[in-house]
């Protein structure tokens, strides 16, 4: 992860040669704070770990941070097979795998239609293409519960209520507004002098956007990708809203288990629950969090 | 005109056709439809039996809403302020040329992955009085230690700004160490030459430039505050009793749990209004930069 070491601030203050005693308090303070917050930061990962691999005696006995003295995955196997969420007892794993049936499609359909969307309103402008554009934006920030009502009315009168497919629909809806946000202002970076020679040159719409626009637009891919499949994996208010029993997302499922369950508290359980629902997205940051942040810092803030 | 350029010409606006319907419908549309409940009597179906102004009447007669908007105000104001100078002073360490950038930036980042049902369960874990935090201080030697904001309704919306702030402060890192790293580095040389001390050059120079990170730090944090509903749900499920109750929360629940489909309607509206009265002018400015440039 070096991404972006171009022209920092502190580059351009010159690096101290030889380190006087300010300049090394300074260096000590530097790291000492980041080392601090990085703890901080880090310590509630920790712990989840570390309480999930805990049977509960063992969490009585010892604190957040201790660590587990016999280690056991008992926790991570009784959620993933057989914890009861409200009726049926077969665990997280059907839920995990509905959440991918719902992320994955909703994130190819979404990314394809963005950077449909993206090429259109950058390159082939036409009459209120902005006011248009803006419009598409402003979909991007509506809070959600303002289309509840009506997206119930909508599933139910398509026959999609309660469904996977349903909540497919419902994602790549609300998530075409950022991917076409995504690309439209990737592309406009792209010169025009580029298009022009293609088009001189007799290449068409579709042979503009697969020859020379997609090849040099993984970045922004990635970046669409990683938005989408995150947004939609770690979507609760669509799936407590409009999927119903066996065809709910993993968020959900974990919220009832924890939320809801009787008696003490498992928390070796929820902590376990808690991971299996976060490792997806988790995986996906360390693998390429690194696109992700670049994509973003080119195109999230300008000047 | 030959037909087959007459396609070509048609194109862009036939591949934009889908998406612009389903924007069309499902974003405008359902917001006039959502509008227009808010003005009936509806309760667990939609009835268009106008009754004007009355839900709305109800909204602000109800306590539940003035707590879930005085809620708003304290956990916004907090979350958008705290995350927003969090963000920034991690990000100016982060600029001062350190090893294992990369390392500490991940670190900082990693909650932005998690769902707020991930991140409440784990503060819940993390902050419940009988064997989390308070229990780890104690255990460490200060016996009158305690901890119960989780389980105090005067406290309890503290623990959804301390979560919250947690999950999003490395995304505004993110966004101001982008803006740094674009700051005009030859008037930084010439100040220090000069002999302006560090933190002037930090107060007098880089964080009047960063002002436009600031304002898109603002309105994402807005954004996703006035959202915010699965931390609630995930951490204290409003409680204890309604003592972090949210906007959100208070829709959801009149509209699928209390058979209040106008109420709940009229909450979503005044919701999205206050919403839009930050997002519209910011959208505005930015389009209006844009076309200049």
């Amino acid at each position: 992860m070096t991404a972006v070491p171009d022209s920092s601030f502190a580059m351009a203050l010159g690096r101290p040669r030889s380190l006087n005693p300010t300049k090394m308090f300074g260096r000590i303070f530097v790291y000492g704070c980041l080392v601090v917050l990085a703890a901080l930061f880090l310590a509630p990962l920790a712990s989840m770990v570390m309480t999930s691999l805990k049977s509960m005696e063992e969490i009585r006995s010892g604190t957040l941070l201790s660590v587990p003295q016999a280690p056991t995955i008992e926790a991570w196997a009784s959620v993933w097979n057989s914890a009861c969420i409200s009726v049926a007892c077969g665990g997280l794993q059907g839920y995990f795998g509905n959440s991918f049936l719902i992320a994955v499609p909703a994130t190819l359909i979404s990314v394809g239609l963005g950077a449909l969307n993206g090429y259109v309103f950058s390159t082939w402008r036409f009459r209120g293409d902005n006011v248009l554009f803006g419009l598409i934006l402003f979909g991007c920030f509506i809070p959600l519960q303002i289309v509840l009502i009506p997206m119930a009315g909508l599933l139910g009168m398509l026959g999609l209520a309660g469904t996977i497919p349903g909540l497919v629909l419902v994602h790549v809806v609300y998530g075409v507004c950022f991917t076409t946000m995504f690309f439209r202002n990737y592309f406009v970076t792209v010169p025009a002098e580029i298009f022009k020679a293609a088009r001189v040159d007799g290449a068409g719409f579709w042979a503009i956007f697969f020859r020379i626009l997609l090849p040099i637009s993984w970045p922004i891919v990635m970046v669409s990708i990683i938005w989408q499949f995150t947004g939609v994996w770690n979507d609760f208010l669509f799936g407590v809203s409009f999927a119903a029993g066996s065809s709910q997302p993993i968020t959900v499922a974990v919220n009832n288990l924890v939320n809801t369950s009787t008696g003490t508290k498992a928390y070796n359980e929820d902590m376990a629950a808690a991971m299996i629902a976060a490792l997806p997205t988790i995986v996906i940051y360390v693998a390429a969090g690194r696109y992700f942040l670049r994509g973003l810092m080119a195109g999230a803030v300008k000047g | 005109m030959t037909p087959s350029k007459r396609l070509q010409a048609a194109l862009p606006a036939f591949v934009l056709s889908p998406s612009l319907a389903a924007i069309a419908i499902c974003v405008y549309g359902f917001i006039a439809y959502t509008a227009l409940l808010s003005f009936t009597g509806s309760k667990m179906f939609a009835r268009f039996d106008f009754v004007g102004l009355r839900q709305y009447e109800r909204l602000f007669d109800n306590p539940r809403w003035i707590t879930a908007v005085e809620n708003m105000a304290i956990f916004g104001g907090l979350y958008v302020v705290v995350a927003t100078c969090l963000g920034l002073y991690i990000a100016i360490l982060i600029d001062q040329k350190i090893r294992l950038e990369g390392v500490f930036r991940a670190i900082f980042l990693y909650p932005m992955a998690l769902s707020f049902v991930v991140t409440g369960v784990i503060w819940q874990w993390l902050l419940n009085p009988g064997l989390g935090l308070e229990h780890m201080v104690r255990s460490l030697g200060w016996q009158s230690f305690t901890f119960q904001w989780l389980v105090d309704p005067d406290w309890a919306i503290y623990t959804i700004v301390i979560a919250g702030v947690w999950q999003v402060a490395g995304f505004v890192m993110a966004l101001f160490l982008a803006g740094l790293r674009g700051v005009d580095t030859e008037i930084l040389r010439a100040a220090r030459i000069d002999g302006a001390p560090i933190h002037k050059v930090y107060t007098r120079i880089v964080i009047p430039a960063l002002r436009p990170v600031f304002l898109t730090a603002f309105v994402i944090e807005a954004h996703l505050a006035i959202k915010s509903y699965d931390l609630v749900v995930a951490l204290t499920k409003g409680g204890p009793g309604v003592s972090t109750e949210l906007p959100s929360t208070f829709m959801y629940s009149m509209t699928f749990t209390r058979n209040e489909l106008g109420v709940g309607a009229a909450s979503a509206t005044v919701m999205l209004t206050s919403l839009a009265a930050i997002i519209v002018p910011y959208l505005y400015a930015e389009l209006r930069d844009d076309r200049r440039a």
